[in-house]
């Protein structure tokens, strides 16, 4: 028979944990797919891993080191906006560098080593209750200061001319956006690592804007397609004994892939409508 | 009333006049299409009536006053080039996007809004368009969606920039149509930039042609005569008019033709 995976504190930790991130994580994914900037999120939680490694380095808890980092590159990114944060190349130097430095600080502070794994790849069973509750006062953060620029962002990513026109301060918005995915990013990291970040900032939403094209609805079903994905890749590890963060990954990229069968087939039927409609 | 008005105004774009000591005045409830060869200043006169560009010199007024960013009086039809090429949201979010868009909080549609957009969009016949996502939309379903979006919300000076690009010649003739029909019912002022005079003869009050730094607002007999647009041009044009058509020729080539032609090889929505 199965054993109960919530009689361990460790794992009912781990779904407290994974729930707030997944949960804040497809909100905010919702609105990076929105405005293509995936990579822009990819390359802050690179940055994020030299901070993470840095703050070891100088005897700090790597999750400031994570946040903080995070956050000043996003803001920098979004004050530099038009210049950088869209040009893929320069994100991708910028996202090597960091890596690059991450490797650097890993070097002088060897004691440090066993972590970068956990950093990397996330290690989500190790969580404690302290823990928990700084993800859960990031997340209140995160969603209260998205929800803040919610209007002129979605204004902005659709129709930045008029938005411009209208009096949106499009520089401000993308900085202040930029600065939440920073600390959505930080709270991702936590779970799934700074390389896996995507399984739930990106497959989520993705997943959900191919299956329904409303705002409300697409941001619902980003928000719960993350929660289903983390949870039942936590369920699955237990029981499989597969690193979580692989579970969470393969989760991830069946639920798009999915997704994008079916709109695909959705999208016939609708045409073969269209046609005998028109016969 | 003058709702726009230029006295001596320098427009000043990427280090270049684009209009030098330009002066105009354009007044309530006219219907003025604009007209002149490619970077002659449309889209930056647009901007400048918009509050984004002040006039390095001389001055420029909107509604009797100095031009300021955000006004809801004015509606606007960029000629749009950002366009997320995997946008997987209806039509409908896109045009709510831009009611209030400029501020803070969690955006909601109210019932009366829901209405509004549905109204508009049946007045431009593209209905069909708000449940269907903008990935799936052509060049000229997305223009036709930026038109309607300008309608909505009782604007009282219409800023059309190139708003027939895209479209095939039934939609060209809807929109005019459309925006004639609206305009004239409830006094909007419209400034309607185009490559086609044509197409617009009926439609327009006075032309506001630019080019060369210049600017000339008058009836179309005014302005579209062989030595107005010479200088304009600053090559010798000859204005040809035959069966109720003008065309504008130089070296005894269609201008505007050609200049349309250029639009679509390298103007592309997609």
């Amino acid at each position: 028979m199965f054993t109960d995976m919530f009689q361990y504190e460790f794992m009912n930790n781990a779904f407290a944990a994974a729930g707030i991130v997944a949960v804040v994580s497809g909100v905010v994914g919702y609105f990076l797919v929105m405005r293509g900037q995936t990579f822009a999120g990819h390359a802050l939680s690179h940055i994020g891993f030299a901070g993470a490694t840095g703050a070891g380095l100088i005897g700090l808890a790597p999750i400031w080191g994570l946040t903080g980092f995070t956050l000043a590159a996003g803001i920098v990114m979004g004050l530099l906006s038009e210049r950088i944060s869209n040009r893929d190349v320069a994100i991708g130097i910028v996202l090597a560098l960091a890596l690059g430095f991450g490797l650097l600080f890993l070097h002088y502070y060897t004691a440090f080593a066993s972590q970068a794994t956990a950093l990397l790849f996330g290690n989500v069973l190790a969580v404690d209750h302290a823990t928990i509750a700084t993800l859960a006062v990031l997340a209140v953060i995160t969603l209260l200061g998205l929800a803040a620029i919610m209007r002129p962002l979605i204004f902005a990513s659709l129709q930045p001319e008029l938005a411009e026109a209208k009096g949106v301060r499009l520089r401000f918005v993308s900085t202040v956006f930029l600065g939440v995915v920073a600390l959505a990013v930080s709270q991702c990291a936590q779970i799934v690592g700074v390389l896996l970040v995507f399984t739930l900032m990106v497959g989520p939403p993705a997943a959900a804007q191919r299956l329904t094209t409303g705002l409300w609805s697409g941001l619902s079903l980003a928000a719960a397609l993350a929660l289903a994905e983390a949870w039942l890749g936590l369920t699955v590890a237990f029981y499989s004994d597969w690193p979580v963060s692989f579970c969470i990954a393969m989760l991830s990229a069946a639920g798009y892939f999915a997704a994008l069968a079916l709109s695909a087939r959705r999208a016939r039927h609708s045409r073969a409508g269209v046609i005998e409609n028109a016969a | 009333m003058n709702v726009i008005e230029l006295d001596r105004a320098t427009l000043r774009m990427g280090g270049r006049d684009v209009l030098k000591h330009a002066s105009f005045a354009i007044q309530a409830g006219e219907f003025i299409g604009i007209l002149g060869p490619n970077g002659a200043g449309k889209t930056t006169l647009m901007r400048a009536v918009l509050g984004l560009l002040p006039p390095s010199s001389g001055q420029l007024r909107v509604f009797g006053r100095a031009p300021k960013r955000g006004d809801a009086t004015i509606g606007y039809l960029p000629q749009v080039r950002t366009v997320l090429p995997d946008l997987h949201i209806r039509g409908l979010e896109f045009i709510a996007s831009s009611l209030d868009g400029e501020r803070w909080g969690v955006p909601s549609l109210k019932r009366a809004d829901r209405q509004m957009i549905d109204e508009t969009l049946a007045l431009i016949d593209a209905r069909d368009l708000a449940e269907r996502p903008l990935s799936e939309m052509s060049g000229g379903e997305r223009q036709r969606l930026l038109l309607a979006q300008a309608l909505i919300g009782k604007p009282q000076l219409l800023l059309l920039d190139e708003p027939l690009i895209s479209l095939d010649a039934r939609h060209q003739e809807t929109a005019i149509a459309v925006v004639r029909k609206v305009c004239r019912e409830r006094g909007i002022t419209v400034l309607f930039s185009a490559h086609e005079l044509n197409q617009l003869l009926g439609t327009l009050d006075r032309v506001l042609y630019l080019g060369n730094g210049q600017a000339v607002l008058g009836t179309v007999d005014e302005v579209i005569a062989a030595p107005v647009l010479s200088r304009l041009y600053g090559t010798d044009i000859h204005v040809v008019r035959t069966e109720g058509q003008i065309f504008v020729m130089s070296r005894g080539r269609d201008v505007e033709h050609a200049a349309h032609q250029h639009d679509h090889d390298h103007g592309h929505v997609h």
